[in-house]
Formats: C-alpha cells, structure tokens, sequence
C-alpha cells in the first residue's frame, strides 16, 4: 500500500471518528466523557486478560481457549478468599496464583506431551474449558456473584471537571492497566526469563539449541499467562460480575483483541483492548441493539486489512 | 495467477496420485456394508418407537450433517471452523424471519419454497463470507477468527429484537404440510432428513473425488506447492467453505424444524463446541465420521440423566471429547480402523504361525 492510499485509509476511518466525537461532545460532553472513562477501564480490564492470552500464544502457538473458564477460576477464588479474609489485595494474590497453578497444572501435565500439535492442543482446552466451566457450576451454582470493591477504592470520586463524579474503582482500573503492561513490558525486556520467552516467540527450536530448558520457559508462561487471566478474574469480579457466561465473554473479548492488536505481541493486545473497550461502551452508550456490530466491524476492517492484526507480525 | 491456468492445472492434477495407486479395474464402491448400513437407516424407524425415530434418528442426522460440513472444512481442507453451526443457526433464523413462527410481528409468512431457498442462499452466502474473512489467516488462526465470528453473532441475536427477536427467538417453527403428509410427524420427518443426509454424505462423496476435492485435499497439505503449480489457494479455501456453508445451511433449515424453535442459543457458543465435539468425536478422516459422532453425541445427551443426571451433560460430553482428543486422534474411527487392522494382522499372522510350527515339527 502506498503513502496515498494510507493518507485515503487513515481519512476514512479519522474523520467519522473526529465528526461523531464533536457532535457527542457539543450534545453532551458529560455522557461522551463517561463512556470514554467507560470505555478505557474496560480495556484496561481486557488488556490484563487478553496479555495473558496473548503472551501464551505469541510463545507457544497454543490458543488457550481455557482462558475464559481460567478468568472465571480466578474470579471465584478471589471471590472467596475476599469473604475469608477480608483483604481485596489478598483476594487478588489468590485469583492470580489459584489460576496459574490451573494453568501450570495445565502445561505440565498434558500440553508438554504433545509439542507442535496447536490444533490438538486447542482442541484439548476446548474440553478443559467445557469441563471447568461446568465444575464451576456444579460446586458453585449458577448464581450471580458480585465481589464488592475494597472500603478504600469504594463510593464515588467527586469534584471531576465536565463528568462530576466517577466511580473509585473503576478509575483505579486506568493506573492498574497500565502499571500491569509497564511490569510485563519490564518483565519481558529486562528479565533474562522474559528474554528468553522473546527469544522463543521468534524460534523455539534456536532457543532449545543454546541450552535452555524450553519446557520450563514454557511452563512459566504458561503460569503468568493463566495467573493473568484470573487475575482479571479478580477485577472483573468487581467491575462486572461472575455469572457462567461470562467466561465466554471474556474469551470472545481475548479472541477480538489479539487479532485486532496482533498475535503475540503485548503492546498489540495493549492497543487492541483499546479499541475494543471503547468501542464497545460507545456503541452500548449510542446504538445499544447494534454495539456488537460495532465490535464485529473493527474485526472485519482489521482482517480485511491487515490479516496480522495491527501490530502483528508474519509468524 | 489467472483461473484460466488453474483450471488446466486442476485438470491434469485430478488423475494424480490418489486415483492410480488404486488398481486400474473398475470396482465397484459400494460394498456390502454400505447396502446393510442403507437397509438398517431404512428399517430402523419401523422397529424403534416415534420418540426415538425423531428424537435420536432424525436429530443425529441433522447434526451429523451439519458436522459433515466442518469434516470437509476441516478433515479435507485442513480448516478448522467454528463457525458451522453459526451458518446453520442463519439458515434457521431466516426460516423463521421469512417464514411463518409464532411471533406474528416480525416473520412474513412467505410460501415454503421461497422461505428455504432465501434461507439456504443467504446462510451460503453468509458462511462464504467468514470463509473470505478467515481464510486471509492461517491455520490456528482459523478457529479463533471464525470463533469470534460465531460468538459475535450469538451476541447480535441476543441484543437485536427488531430483526432477531432478541433472547426469545422465534418459536412454533414448523415443516410445511405438504402432498398431504405432514412432515412434522416423526416418520415423514425422519425420511426428509435422510434424505439430505445421504445426499449430503453422497454429494461429499463425489467431491472428494472430483478435481476439486482433490485440489482441496493437495492445499491441505501443502499450499505452497499447490500455489506453484498453479492453483489459486485462497479461491479453492473460499470455494471450500461455500460448499461446506450449503451443507451446513440444509443442516440448518432442518434443525430449526426438528426443534421447532430458534434461539440464540441455537448458535450459542455451546452448540459451536458442540459440531466441533461431533466431528471430532466421529472422526475427521471419513465423511461417515460426522454421522457416528452425532449418534454417540445424542445418545450420550438422552442417556446421560441416567449415568450421570442431566446437570452434568457437559462433563460427560467434555470429558468424552477430552478423551477422544488424547487418545485417540482420530476419532471412533480411528479406534475403528486400528481394531479392523490389529484383527487383519491377527488373521495374516495366524497361519503363517501355524505354517512354522507345522514345520517345527
């Protein structure tokens, strides 16, 4: 594609965006600025869950479509312990260590028996999904869960210029999201482990001949990727609500936010929760029959584009 | 590339290897098997009660037709779709839109044939469509594209009540009555969906063997190769879902009128799974294999009350398709084919035993 057609391309998407935020800022800044707060926690929200998604994908082709019912593990347990102790930070240790021990459980006892197979692989958590999902419910019931958010982070945060008053918690998410993307990012740039899980994203079988112990290079992605799913969990116990079903819509959310952001790549899924979360509250705050359309178009655009996702790149 | 080269191509490919490692003398295909499989299908409605002739004959059919459609993406065109049941779940939802259902206000009780035929053609069109989408990725990528793709759907059933009724659905979905026979009733039902099973296993069949399914078969398992020889890929892969979309959309039309409703539940992600399991379940190898997963799928669904109560359906599906995944790659088929050549070994084995003994002695 040439400089022109990007200049054409990039037209066609900016100026609707630009036209439709004036006019929902001149008709009303109040609900246009809430749904963009909205629509950034929640991404927020996706980007812990799809990064974990994302960072077990890049590395071992494996499309955990556990990762749902893993988010799900991880809300209860924090759901849980919260009651038991009382202590929200606590509950969120255990949504993510409860999930990645799942998760670890996971890589050591049945994907490391089967290395290169993606498909069986898949395959495999698709079962592991179905069968979780439904202990989930066996031993919990079918009832809706609502965690509430720690006294500290509870009641609303006033005095905001245009929108007034904005929900503790919810604005805690923003920080939370980005703090969470600068450790991963710490994490895989300047750890020698996360050195060596980029080395494996870019080829598994170099990073095997230089003498490292690819299985447990896996099985430690694997334990973050999973403990970041639950620990999802934990905050989407409290921003959302745990119901079965939800699993679904998270694994859905992961799903559209690795191939719109670009499979593997951490800052893609940062950029694709983006563009999904707003998308999503904007659409449900102006055209609430259609919001999964708006979702559904992003993924079409994308696709039809650039197949690799917007910071993807050729595997 | 033109279509024109690839035609030619596709032409000279079509007599290749499959075709002459068999030996050159006409055989006749059908086997015994077939004809007794063909007899019991026909007889088995006369000996078995209405219930199970509707609720286990009729609906293994229908969604073992539906599975068929998966098994050629996936089995013959190495692609992964989980967005089958989605495609059939359009079908379902325009025969009740155009159709005539209980909800008066929404569906416009056209005449059946012009209902079934704007249902297939615009679930064909919709399943070649997420085929265009997902075909612009590969492999892995398939199953989440077309994943997001079906779950994407269930949502806009789900949240849109002008076009899709919302969380209701459209219920009283029926068959029309027609040369006097009301196909509703389980026999007439159970023989239309027979019907368009056997013309769709025949029809799968056939395609396997023609240039196409041939060509289909060569970028499954090297798509690089077929490129340089000549073929377009992405048309045959696009092409490919139509045909499984076609499938998939009779599939459709028929499971809306054997559960005389639809939902977005219909095409829920459970049901999504579900042609996944059957599929896999029966065995991806064989157009056959789709049809033996759903009779084990809705065998296992109406008996499990009595092994592990109806609560726990999906353990035991999940945990029978888990194992099937583990062990057994393959399918039942697999298991099947393995038994049939560990007993041919056994047989060959035996009188050569005998022979060296004789020997011995």
């Amino acid at each position: 594609m040439n400089k022109v057609w990007k200049w054409y391309w990039g037209l066609v998407l900016v100026v609707p965006l630009a036209t439709f935020a004036v006019w929902a800022i001149w008709d009303n800044a109040r609900l246009f600025f809430i749904t963009l707060l909205n629509g950034l926690t929640l991404a927020s929200l996706y980007f812990i869950v799809a990064a974990g998604f994302t960072l077990v994908f890049g590395l071992m082709r494996n499309v955990n479509l556990a990762h749902g019912s893993l988010y799900l593990l991880g809300g209860y347990i924090g759901y849980f312990v919260a009651e038991a102790t009382g202590y929200f930070v606590v509950a969120l240790a255990a949504g993510f260590l409860g999930a990645a021990l799942a998760g670890l459980a996971m890589q050591v006892a049945i994907f490391r028996f089967m290395p290169g197979q993606d498909l069986r692989q898949t395959m495999v958590t698709i079962g592991l999904s179905i069968i979780i999902a439904d202990l989930l419910i066996w031993g919990i019931g079918a009832t809706v869960h609502q965690m509430s958010a720690p006294d500290w982070l509870g009641g609303p945060l006033r005095n905001l210029p245009v929108i007034n008053a904005y929900s503790k918690y919810r604005m805690a998410l923003l920080p939370l999201g980005i703090a969470i993307g600068v450790l991963l990012w710490l994490f895989l740039n300047r750890t020698r482990v996360g050195m060596m899980i980029r080395a494996g994203v870019d080829d598994r079988a170099m990073l095997a001949a230089t003498g490292v112990n690819v299985n447990r290079v896996f099985a430690v992605t694997f334990a973050i990727g999973a403990g970041l799913a639950g620990f999802g969990g934990v905050i989407g116990a409290v921003e959302l609500s745990m119901v079965p079903g939800e699993d679904v819509r998270l694994l859905l959310a992961s799903l559209i936010v690795v191939i719109v952001g670009g499979m593997g790549s951490v800052v893609g899924a940062a950029v694709g929760a983006t563009i999904l979360g707003t998308a999503e509250t904007y659409g449900l705050a102006y055209a609430p029959t259609y919001s999964v359309v708006f979702t559904f178009v992003i993924l079409v655009l994308v696709l039809a584009f650039r197949p690799r996702g917007i910071l993807g790149r050729p595997a | 590339m033109n279509a024109g080269a690839g035609r030619l191509a596709m032409g000279k490919v079509a007599v290749a290897p499959r075709q002459e490692a068999r030996p050159r003398t006409f055989q006749n295909p059908v086997r015994l098997r077939h004809a007794a499989v063909l007899v019991a299908l026909l007889v088995f409605p006369w000996m078995a009660s209405p219930f199970v002739t509707f609720q286990i004959g009729a609906q293994s059919l229908a969604l073992g037709l539906i599975a068929l459609s998966l098994t050629f993406l996936g089995g013959y065109g190495g692609m992964i779709s989980l967005a089958q049941m989605t495609v059939a779940g359009i079908a379902g939802y325009m025969v009740g839109i155009f159709g005539t259902s209980g909800t008066a206000e929404i569906s416009l009780g056209w005449p059946w044939w012009v209902v079934v035929t704007l249902a297939l053609a615009i679930a064909t069109l919709a399943g070649t469509l997420i085929g265009w989408l997902s075909v612009r990725t590969e492999g892995i990528y398939t199953i989440m594209i077309t994943l997001a793709v079906g779950v994407a759907f269930y949502y806009l059933c789900l949240q849109n009540y002008s076009v899709f009724n919302g969380f209701q659905g459209f219920q009283q979905v029926h068959p029309p009555k027609l040369f006097g026979v009301n196909w509703r009733d389980p026999l007439p039902f159970y023989y239309l969906v027979l019907f368009w099973s056997l013309a769709g296993y025949g029809f799968v069949k056939y395609l396997l063997r023609a240039p196409f399914g041939v060509a289909l078969q060569g970028i499954r398992d090297n798509p690089r190769r077929m490129n340089a020889l000549g073929f377009h890929v992405t048309a045959h892969r696009v092409a490919a879902y139509a045909v499984a979309a076609f499938i998939a959309a009779v599939g459709g039309v028929l499971l809306v009128w054997y559960n005389g409703l639809i939902t977005p539940n219909s095409a829920g992600t459970s049901w999504l799974i579900n042609i996944l399991i059957i599929a896999v379940l029966g065995g991806m190898r064989h157009p056959i294999g789709p049809f033996v997963g759903a009779i084990v799928f809705v065998l296992l669904q109406n008996f499990a009350v009595d092994l592990v109560g109806r609560e726990r359906f999906n353990l035991l599906i999940g945990g029978v398709f888990l194992v099937i995944v583990l062990f057994s790659p393959d399918g039942l088929l697999g298991w099947w084919v393995r038994g049939r050549r560990s007993l041919q070994a056994q047989f060959n084995r035996g009188p050569r035993a005998a022979l060296t003994q004789r020997r011995r002695q």
